[in-house]
């Protein structure tokens, strides 16, 4: 639709009331945009400082190949942070991607047990990966239940199949077909999971920041009920972005199994923290209905570069844990805090002014 | 002439850069009861809290009786004799009637314990003035709403204050408890207590109220005898405007019908609803709270589900499966509850009105934002709304502004038939008066209406023809000129 035919597609104009109407802008010098961008340019502060802090803690932390090595500390979480934003911000959660990890790496290694090519693999890995997604939704909306309650269910579930398949068991030699997705490189240094990961988070922001779909994430994450009576589909766009979720978490079972190659029950234990750790320190609120990818983007480096120098001082991965614990109570916790200190401080303004 | 027993003189109260309060007076009179009106922000609200000692005034005198009284907490308003009913009374559910009554002035034997004894006779004593017949034991839980309403009123009158404030009391009750409570007001007042009584419903404060005081913009601007003023007066003086203004109706042209609906049923809430839409026409929905007009509207909308009837709309079958079937063929709601259904307050302005029709502003699933600000002002601006900016968040509008948004929003869509349900429910009189004006103009562009609404006065002050509903069934059909309020109340309380 182009301008012009905004007075025929839009005639309910009161004649009467036009006259006199003040023009009403579009925004007030950028406030909207500058207020979006703040904690955004914070976290790159913090990058820039891990990023210092990393350079003095080990001399060779500049070499590109270390580098690239670094990322693939966070790529496959990333991947997963980036419909986990979307969930999220929609009022979401899915506490179940690590196990779904776990099932879909059975699931490649079986078939690769019966003999399935590298690319029926690949096609078993992400189908896994999206049934899980879908199943979660579809419980979920279907029966109305919290999504914080099925998605702990299945996060025992799907992992407790995987234990179920395997046992104490393990499977390894993957072909050689199937090392290009976690240890391959396409330019120099720059390995197959980042640029995936580079591409999805351009794609995902384009997603989230520009499309009919996204702006119906944000108005379901605001206000689910006014979005229904707005005419959004509630139930279903809820579904797409459960499914999405475990088809993303089935493709970084693929890299991460490609990568280690080999596949245990207890694989990717513990991952749904960090991948939500990651959504919320980017901006998103866990409350849903605010948020960017592009903050998702930056505390994703954030925290590689925090976990890998913590790697370089041979910290312990129990104290990484801990660290990503406080990292995630004071992440969530500071704004709310913050709200309350600023409410507070109004009510007492008022109630010296009266 | 009596003296008056409470008596403000030039009280007033500034918050920052509001004065709410501007040097008010107001005088309450042993067994009468003064109604106090004026519109959303005149000051009743700040007045009846600088009364009950939650605002202390910046200036003037309060005097009880001949003392002059300063409150600087709740309790020493109820020491000076001082109690009210609030429009949402704080209730535990868990907790006993006695526990209830008693929650905030609990009586104490010599010992400093508390002395259940005595609150458990009270509380009995209590309830037979006021005609409950419920045990002082019972859980609240186990009481119905109107006996849960009167245990309230039973907390309130516990203090024994010969001064008593009624902030909206009646605005959640149905019919029967509004009765109830009238013969309380009425014990109250031959008791020769004084009665604040806050209200903007204009039938009730000419049924039981003696005085009144008119308040605007924080002044006063008029009181005296209800015997001597009629409606028209009290509107006249809270808006600065006359009736007219206030239900700007317009003879629109009636064409043809726009949409049939035929023997409509929900297995609960409603019972073979058949009505004919036309074009050009406001069809006014009256009944009281819980005849089952909302639920009619959202089965009309696709969210309710029915089990049996028929619907046509522009002469096409009409069944909507869900909201989104409705909106593109051309029927939308405006929801009652503006702040939760209605409008998504924590985002802007813009991405409001364009909400449900992206689809139109798009190409392959991505937003055109330029034409989206286009689309917004548009309507923004014919809806006069009144903002800094399109990318202001909806919370920081006020009430009516908020609701021009959802209307805006909806004649984004291009609709046909627009639902409209409570339109002016919470917003003041100049803003009512801005709604209904709109809706004269829709309908006279040949869109058609229909409005569910609880005031009388705007069902028959907007309406073509009214439709009155009662327990899911409609009781009767009233063409405007052969409506009159008492036929139109007598069908909606069933005793037709």
């Amino acid at each position: 639709m182009n301008r012009q035919t905004l007075q025929q597609t839009a005639p309910h104009t009161t004649q009467h009331q036009t006259g006199n109407q003040r023009f009403l802008p579009d925004n007030l010098n950028g406030a909207w945009r500058n207020r979006l961008l703040r904690w955004e340019t914070l976290l790159l502060v913090f990058v820039a400082l891990a990023f210092f802090a990393n350079t003095q803690l080990s001399p060779y932390f500049l070499d590109p190949w270390s580098l690239s090595d670094a990322t693939f500390n966070f790529t496959e979480k990333a991947i997963i942070a980036l419909p986990m934003a979307l969930l999220i911000i929609a009022r979401d959660i899915d506490l179940s991607v690590a196990s779904t990890i776990a099932l879909s790496s059975v699931a490649m290694g079986a078939a690769n047990s019966a003999g399935i090519d590298p690319a029926g693999m690949v096609a078993i890995g992400a189908g896994v990966g999206l049934l899980a997604g879908l199943f979660n939704g579809y419980i979920i909306t279907r029966f109305d239940i919290p999504a914080i309650v099925v998605t702990i269910g299945t996060m025992s579930l799907y992992r407790g199949i995987a234990y179920i398949v395997l046992g104490d068991g393990v499977y390894r030699d993957y072909p050689q077909g199937f090392a290009f997705f976690g240890q391959g490189y396409v330019y120099g240094v720059i390995s197959f999971e980042f640029t995936l990961f580079l591409l999805l988070a351009v794609i995902f922001a384009v997603i989230l920041h520009k499309t009919i779909f996204g702006r119906r994430v944000f108005a379901i994450g605001n206000n689910p009920t006014a979005a229904l009576f707005s005419g959004i589909n509630v139930k279903r766009h809820r579904m797409v972005l459960f499914t999405l979720v475990g088809l993303f978490s089935g493709i970084a079972a693929i890299l991460l199994t490609s990568r280690i190659g080999s596949t245990r029950p207890s694989i990717a234990m513990g991952w749904e923290l960090e991948v939500i750790t990651m959504v919320v320190l980017g901006g998103v609120s866990i409350m849903g209905g605010a948020g960017s990818i592009a903050g998702v983007f930056i505390a994703v480096f954030l925290m590689g570069l925090v976990t890998f120098g913590m790697g370089l001082l041979n910290v312990p991965g129990i104290v990484m844990s801990i660290f990503t614990g406080i990292l995630l109570i004071a992440v969530i916790g500071t704004p709310i805090i913050w709200r309350r200190v600023v409410q507070a401080q109004k009510m007492r303004s008022k109630m010296r002014g009266g | 002439m009596d003296t008056p027993v409470l008596e403000l003189k030039n009280v007033s109260k500034t918050f920052p850069g509001v004065k709410a309060l501007d040097g008010v007076g107001l005088q309450l009179f042993p067994g009468q009861v003064t109604a106090l009106i004026g519109e959303n922000g005149a000051g009743k609200s700040t007045l009846v809290k600088v009364l009950t000692g939650i605002y202390t005034p910046d200036g003037g005198e309060i005097r009880v009786g001949d003392t002059v009284v300063e409150f600087h907490a709740a309790t020493d308003a109820v020491k000076s004799g001082i109690s009210a009913i609030h429009q949402e009374a704080v209730m535990f559910d868990e907790l006993s009637v006695t526990e209830n009554i008693f929650i905030n002035n609990q009586d104490r034997n010599w010992l400093g314990m508390l002395d259940w004894p005595l609150m458990r006779k009270r509380a009995r004593q209590l309830l037979e003035y006021l005609d409950v017949p419920v045990d002082p034991q019972t859980p609240l839980k186990n009481l119905s709403v109107a006996h849960k309403h009167m245990v309230s009123f039973a907390s309130a009158i516990s203090h024994n204050s010969n001064i008593v404030i009624m902030d909206e009391p009646t605005a959640s009750l149905s019919h029967q408890e509004i009765n109830d409570l009238y013969k309380l007001v009425r014990r109250l007042k031959e008791e020769g207590k004084a009665i604040l009584f806050i209200s903007h419903k204009f039938d009730e404060i000419f049924e039981i109220c003696d005085r009144y005081t008119v308040f605007r913009d924080g002044q006063l601007v008029g009181s005296g005898m209800i015997g001597a003023v009629t409606q028209n007066d009290l509107v006249a003086m809270m808006v600065g405007r006359t009736v007219e203004q206030v239900y700007p109706k317009t003879d629109a042209e009636i064409g043809p019908i726009v949409m049939t609906v035929q023997g409509l049923s929900h297995p609960t809430e409603f019972n073979d609803i058949s009505f004919d839409l036309r074009k050009g026409e406001i069809l006014g929905f009256y009944g009281l709270v819980g005849a089952g007009r909302s639920e009619v509207m959202q089965a009309l909308f696709g969210l309710t589900k029915t089990n049996a009837g028929s619907m046509t709309l522009q002469n096409k079958p009409y069944a909507p499966a869900n909201t989104s079937q409705a909106i593109s063929s051309g029927l939308v709601y405006v929801p009652e509850d503006r702040q939760h259904q209605g409008a998504i307050l924590s985002l802007p302005i813009f991405q409001n009105i364009t909400l449900p029709r992206l689809g139109g502003l798009s190409r392959h699933g991505f937003i055109d934002m330029a034409c989206e600000y286009d689309v917004a002002r548009h309507y923004a601006q014919s809806l006069n709304l009144k903002a800094a900016s399109l990318s202001e968040n909806v919370e920081n509008l006020s009430g009516g502004n908020q609701q021009k948004v959802v209307i805006g929003k909806w004649l984004a869509t291009n609709p046909n038939v627009i639902v409209v349900d409570e339109p002016t429910k919470g917003i003041d009189i100049g803003s009512k008066a801005a709604v209904h004006q709109f809706m004269g103009d829709l309908v006279a562009q040949g869109l058609s209406v229909i409005m569910v609404s609880s005031e009388l006065p705007e069902i028959m002050g907007m309406s073509d023809r009214i439709i009155v509903m009662h327990e899911g069934r409609i009781a009767a059909r009233f063409d405007r000129d052969t409506a009159s309020a008492e036929a139109i109340v007598t069908a909606a309380t069933g005793a037709a």
